[in-house]
């Protein structure tokens, strides 16, 4: 039976005048994706009144070849190939009004290893469309095809821990704070106490720069004087993440070169820098055998909302793409936004050599990596020794924790609080591999931890009970399927 | 100074028995355990002189135990550590690497500095025993 959603062909197709999107070949339900495809799911909310399959087509024309008109010079191309295809619209559950709008892209559509491109498309365009109230690009499926264009993060989790040796438990680091006001060398006193009280790693917030109060010259001389005296008084392998975003690609580069000159083994960018810059930054950190962290600086303008905008779940497989070391993901436990499940799918994106499609994590497709080292999860906000068993739980081995408040607030000092961290954490991962039950029995072994390391116990008695328990605004919605008992 | 590197040296120092526990650990994850040491215990040496090879195919921790306990005779004032390897495709490299034994004194490590262009510096990190021929530090 016809129900209005028919393509339409030939001269009826391609008369002068305006046409439903569905109409036009961007809507089409017998479609079977290819491999090739580049598969976009998206949440839509059309306008009372709008048809969810017109919204979908529209979505699906205004990202590839379409425009509000029917144009002839059309038919002087491949079209139908170029044509996104929106193929499947369901309703979200238990959410009125909402559809998950599944659209296929033939590889053609884009440009080899640009992120720029890929983006410029599926989210160019479509995000203000008038005939939706919200939109939310909520996973991609990036065939292997379309991976193997990019060389993906230079370093990666393992060759980052061959070159740190340091293997078989988290990554510990901090930030350094106040994240602002501080002179260079004011600063460096707190890298160097963090780093040699027991952390891997310090970091510098997103908003360290070159300020009135620390150019950027300073702030490196003096954390790798820190690192270096760190690394002597512990035998460990140090690092400090210097951020080198600025105003101009010339100038990331000039601190980049500085960072390395110096002998760091880290540098960091913002995401706010953009696609290109972090591309142009991975390449630089390929030349320059140069771990690359990224700190997620402004998503959540885009990744919150459940409705509108683009999950983190995407931003990260784009990030794999793009080739950065590290990245933000969230603590699940910490402050700020993080449900369990979607957190987990996060961390798996990042992680694993393959997802298989896991709708309870947000994850709606199988995702071959093709290969692509693994990016390193950060876990960093509100979190405390205290909650270590949690940490391990929720974020597993391959992270880095990073204890801001945590390690600076302690009671007793930098080092008192690095050491506490230290202390509790190795006191996990032994009872853990030692086959205790760490989740049930966390306190009990951070107690018994804290008997043999005083700063431990007043870092337990300082933040005994810090939570903090808000319900998430973003979280996977999907439908259990119930099982007969 | 106390050595810091490997997963657990910021907890006292293991006894067999703790031993035991995390290398059983290794093995019941299908990873080749091997015991390494060395007297140069710089950040970046790499490659510690090897204890005989990975013991694959060894389900019992006990052997890797035994195996340190033999190492620790004749090099028991040398730092000898217990590496396991994972050989599984994306790997392929050590999952768990910790300290079993530490000379009696540790005299650490110097930062020499190089005053460079601007005030750029250049570091180096040395250890105090290394000054001495291998075989005649600790």
């Amino acid at each position: 039976m016809p129900d209005g959603s028919e393509k339409l062909t030939g001269k009826a197709r391609y008369s002068a005048g305006v046409l439903e999107y569905k109409k036009m070949g961007y809507w089409e339900p017998d479609y079977e994706p290819k491999d090739t495809d580049i598969i976009s799911l998206f949440r839509i909310t059309p306008q009372d009144g709008v048809d969810p399959i017109e919204a979908a087509a529209a979505v699906a024309g205004e990202s590839s070849t379409a425009t509000w008109t029917v144009v002839w010079t059309d038919r002087l191309t491949a079209c139908e190939k170029y044509r996104a295809k929106a193929y499947r619209v369901d309703p979200v559950p238990n959410s009125p009004g909402q559809y998950f709008a599944y659209i296929a892209y033939d590889l053609d559509l884009f440009e080899p290893g640009s992120i720029a491109n890929l983006t410029a498309s599926i989210i160019g365009n479509v995000f203000g469309f008038k005939p939706l109230k919200a939109l939310r690009l909520e996973d991609m499926r990036l065939p292997v095809a379309y991976i193997k264009t990019y060389n993906g993060p230079a370093t990666g989790i393992v060759v980052e821990r061959e070159r740190l040796n340091c293997f078989g438990r988290p990554l510990l680091g901090a930030t350094v704070k106040p994240k602002l006001g501080l002179s260079g060398r004011n600063y460096g006193r707190v890298v160097y106490e963090a780093l040699k009280g027991g952390l891997d790693f310090t970091k510098d917030d997103e908003n360290i720069n070159s300020q009135p109060f620390m150019h950027w010259r300073d702030r490196f001389l003096y954390c790798m004087e820190a690192v270096n005296r760190a690394s002597a008084a512990t035998g460990e392998v140090k690092g400090t993440y210097l951020n080198v975003t600025a105003g101009t690609m010339e100038e990331m580069y000039k601190r980049a070169e500085f960072a390395k000159d110096l002998g760091s083994v880290i540098i960091m960018i913002d995401l706010v820098i953009g696609y290109t810059a972090i591309q142009s930054m991975a390449n630089w950190a390929r030349d320059n055998d140069m771990i690359l962290h990224l700190h997620r600086a402004g998503h959540s303008t885009y990744t919150r909302q459940r409705t509108h905008g683009v999950s983190f779940r995407v931003i990260a497989k784009w990030m794999r793409l793009a080739g950065v070391d590290h990245i933000h993901a969230g603590t699940v436990v910490g402050k700020l936004e993080g449900d369990p499940a979607t957190t987990k799918g996060f961390y798996d994106i990042m992680r694993e050599e393959y997802n298989p499609q896991s709708l309870e994590t947000g994850i709606f497709f199988d995702q071959h990596w093709a290969s692509l080292n693994k990016m390193m999860p950060v876990a960093s906000g509100g979190i405390h020794a205290g909650q270590m068993h949690q940490l391990i739980h929720y974020l597993g081995e391959d992270v880095v924790l990073q204890f801001g408040g945590g390690t600076i607030g302690h009671p007793q000092g930098i080092q008192a609080g690095a050491e506490a961290n230290r202390v509790a954490l190795e006191a996990m991962i032994f009872a853990r591999n030692a086959g205790d039950d760490y989740l049930q029995n966390g306190p009990e072994i951070l107690a018994r931890a804290a008997k043999n390391c005083t700063p431990l116990k007043q870092a337990l008695d300082v933040w005994k009970g810090v939570t903090f328990n808000y319900e998430s605004t973003d979280a996977p919605d999907f439908v259990v399927t119930p099982t007969t008992s | 100074m106390k050595l810091r590197q490997g997963t657990f040296s910021f907890l006292p120092d293991l006894t067999d028995a703790e031993i035991h526990t995390q290398v059983q650990y290794c093995i019941d994850n299908g990873w080749a355990v091997s015991v390494e040491y060395t007297d140069d215990p710089h950040p970046r040496n790499t490659y510690w002189e090897m204890w005989g090879h990975p013991m694959f195919d060894n389900p019992d921790a006990a052997a890797v135990v035994f195996e340190v306990n033999e190492c620790r005779k004749q090099f028991g004032d040398y730092y000898i550590r217990v590496i396991a390897f994972d050989s599984s495709h994306g790997w392929e490299s050590i999952k768990l690497s910790f300290i079993v034994n530490r000379p009696k004194d540790e005299p650490g490590f110097h930062v020499s500095r190089e005053e460079v262009k601007g005030r750029s510096m250049r570091y180096s990190i040395k250890s105090y025993a290394t000054n001495k021929p291998e075989g005649r530090r600790y």
